[in-house]
């Protein structure tokens, strides 16, 4: 499935998108970054609820498809800004963390 | 093939902005068409020491080698050191303090990460005089 196919499935907002047609592959959930960088599998959606522009540059490193914030998390400017810049994937969704999950599952079935 | 030879500044005191010399790397490795998964190793590795000189050592210098075979990349400071290096490369062990915590950081995987990104990994470091980590990634023929 592709991000923008995940976009429409799960009615994502996307706030920057720069590769629409990246595969998405998995999932991953996690806030602390550190632990996101060593765990999230590549190519995976990753929902987190944080939005400091820290979230872009471990999405670049561990080479996930797209972040999806939770939970009517907005991104703040620099964050946008730095997803533009790394060309990182960032989207986001009104649901709670653990429902977006389980249709992020059901999507990838 | 040559050793490509690339070093990269790492200012310290700003987390928000810490990434800069990964980024930079990355984008390198990926125009010398090197495997996906050796650039995001190497890239977790690089950023993981990045935030780690950020941090606790007000910044450093990384220097990064490419050759036919692996990526060497050193990662110097002139910090604290490292008291109890086994300690330090336990999971969930962390001496960061409460900002890099509410940023995300300090959850006491950065070293743990390097080494399990890497193939080899080696730490030189002195007490009150600085700390050198190295990490190789080799690169599938």
């Amino acid at each position: 499935m592709t991000v923008q196919q995940l976009i429409q499935t799960m009615e994502l907002t996307p706030f920057h998108l720069s590769d629409p047609e990246r595969q998405v592959t998995g999932g991953y959930v996690g806030d602390l970054l550190s632990w996101v960088m060593g765990r999230a599998g590549q190519d995976c959606a990753w929902l987190t609820i944080m939005s400091n522009q820290n979230v872009a540059a471990v999405a670049l490193m561990a080479d996930v498809a797209c972040v999806i914030l939770t939970e009517g998390v907005q991104p703040d400017a620099d964050l946008l800004r730095r997803a533009q810049d790394k060309q990182v994937n960032l989207l986001g969704t009104s649901l709670d963390t653990y429902t977006a999950a389980c249709r992020l599952g059901q999507s990838l079935g | 093939m040559e050793t490509i030879k690339l070093v990269y500044p790492v200012e310290g005191g700003d987390l928000i902005e810490a990434g800069e010399a990964s980024s930079k790397m990355k984008l390198t490795l990926k125009k010398l068409g090197l495997p996906q998964d050796v650039i995001r190793r190497a890239s977790i590795c690089m950023y993981e020491g990045e935030i780690n000189m950020v941090i606790h050592a007000d910044g450093g210098e990384a220097q990064v080698e490419v050759d036919s075979d692996q990526i060497t990349i050193r990662m110097m400071d002139s910090g604290p050191g490292i008291p109890d290096v086994d300690q330090a490369m336990q999971e969930g062990y962390s001496t960061a303090d409460s900002t890099a915590r509410e940023l995300g950081f300090g959850a006491g995987m950065g070293l743990p990460n390097m080494k399990r990104y890497s193939d080899e990994m080696t730490i030189d470091t002195v007490v009150g005089t600085g700390t050198t980590v190295t990490v190789k990634i080799k690169i599938p023929q």
